[in-house]
């Protein structure tokens, strides 16, 4: 029984399907973090501002992001829009644009912590040694706040690329969706295929997971301050 | 620049600093010579921190002028971020970068700032290590470092910059009492070599040793302005003899034997 379902992995191009599959998923992942970073960092910024119509704005932003779970915001941006203003966005374009805004909110929060968790005097002491605002920030307070940074992006980035299973169901076919079709054809055949293709998933997510978070702890262990 | 303040590398005319609806400096003038050092002492809160971070153009002032060797330090934002590499300021938290070893927290300065060789800052900043017993700490990262040990290097860190004058913000206050000696022994070399120095403490033995001038500020204004010897001994001032009394303490055995 075991035997034909681990047969059903390698049945054909089953197991290039589901390779492929985690590439969308990848693929999806990688550009909403780069652009996630971009966007984030950029509003961590602007956070920092003391402008309350700046602070209440992106707070706004923030709460409304994370009150709403992620899959409503895909169905909202897929189906909402093309029923509404009869915009038509590819599923895979709706779920980049989805996670940018998620992780976009979640990054900028990150970075305004980070900055605002930088102590005063390592501005002053900077500026007291006649260095000027850009000196100032590109030698002593972000190399500060990228070491801060890392732990809790590296979460985020982690926690974003599962989250891109979700988009299963605004008819993306990633790697769930691969490894679904895949039990369905053979469930007469070798009904244990369940198992062994989601295990298989399961390591897929795990082998670009676990790097990720390895890396970054290493990165924690070399920047202890 | 009129010819009796040729000498005055440091000249503080009519400063006004306040917050609101309080005032932190109140008229304040004071000149201080090249190669003088004075020691500013007063109850917390008078406005001593504040002083010395308005001449570094870290706080905003109102009223008043600051002027550096005859130049306005608040002429422009570019004659400012000049003349703070003309400044050395060290303060209370022994501020290092922590991100950065000891050399490069010291060559930072000179070298993005001031547009020096690294090659020769580094050598000279190994010398002033030396001269302050941490050059073995050259590789070091700050947290590997006790406070005192920070704080002569912050020290290094100011000097390496060539600064006409030193500013010192309560500089021990924030050491455990073991180490204050060895920064403060620092700064009394520096004293003898003629740096020009401007100094905020609590330490009045120090105070006394290291002054040429002290001045004493009470409400953001100066009240008192003497000798250390005189101004220890007998105060004109009763505000400065009620503040002097606070770091003298009754013998509690004599009065029971008594």
């Amino acid at each position: 029984m075991l035997q034909s379902a681990i047969n059903v992995l390698f049945q054909g191009r089953n197991f290039i399907r589901l390779l492929e599959g985690l590439w969308i998923t990848v693929r999806i992942s990688l550009l909403s973090v780069l652009l996630s970073i971009i966007l984030g960092i950029l509003l961590g910024f602007i956070m920092t501002k003391k402008n309350p119509v700046i602070r209440v704005i992106t707070k706004i932003y923030l709460e409304f992001v994370r009150i709403m779970p992620q899959l409503v915001l895909l169905f909202l941006v897929y189906f909402g829009l093309s029923k509404s203003l009869h915009i038509n966005l590819s599923g895979e374009f709706s779920a980049i644009l989805v996670f940018t805004i998620w992780g976009t909110a979640e990054m900028g929060d990150l970075v305004r912590g980070a900055l605002e968790s930088i102590p005063i005097h390592q501005y002053e002491s900077g500026r007291a040694l006649g260095l000027t605002e850009k000196q100032l920030y590109m030698n002593v307070i972000l190399p500060q706040t990228f070491r801060r940074l890392i732990p809790q992006s590296m979460n985020l980035v982690t926690r974003m690329i599962k989250t891109t299973s979700l988009v299963v169901l605004i008819g993306v076919v990633e790697v769930v969706k691969v490894g679904q079709q895949i039990i369905e054809a053979s469930r007469l055949t070798a009904p244990l295929a369940a198992i062994i293709i989601y295990t298989t998933i399961f390591f897929m997510y795990f082998i670009i997971c676990f790097p990720l978070s390895k890396f970054a702890g290493r990165l924690e262990q070399r920047w202890k301050d | 620049m009129n010819t009796n303040s040729k000498d005055n590398i440091l000249q503080i005319k009519n400063l006004e600093k306040g917050f609101d609806q309080t005032t932190i400096l109140n008229n304040l003038s004071l000149e201080v010579k090249k190669g003088e050092v004075v020691v500013i002492l007063g109850p917390s809160g008078c406005g001593k921190s504040t002083l010395l971070r308005c001449i570094n153009g870290l706080e905003t002032i109102q009223n008043g002028e600051i002027l550096l060797n005859g130049e306005n330090i608040r002429e422009s934002k570019q004659a400012m971020y000049a003349i703070r590499q003309k400044i050395g300021m060290v303060f209370q938290s022994y501020d290092l970068f922590p991100h950065m070893n000891i050399l490069d927290n010291i060559t930072l300065g000179p070298v993005k700032a001031q547009g020096r060789k690294k090659e020769e800052v580094r050598r000279e900043a190994e010398q002033l290590l030396e001269r302050v017993g941490l050059l073995d700490k050259v590789n070091a990262y700050p947290r590997q470092l006790s406070g005192g040990q920070k704080q002569r290097v912050a020290i290094v860190r100011a000097l390496c910059m060539h600064p006409e004058i030193m500013l010192f913000d309560e500089v021990t206050a924030a050491l455990d009492p073991e180490m204050v000696r060895e920064v403060l022994d620092v700064m009394l070399e520096l004293a003898k070599q003629g740096t020009t120095m401007l100094i905020v403490t609590h330490e009045m033995s120090f105070a006394r040793a290291i002054a040429d001038r002290i001045i004493f500020l009470d409400g953001g204004s100066i009240v008192e302005e003497s000798e250390p010897e005189m101004f220890f001994t007998n105060p004109s001032t009763e505000r400065a003899r009620k503040f002097l009394d606070v770091f003298t303490f009754e013998n509690v055995h004599n009065i029971e034997t008594e």
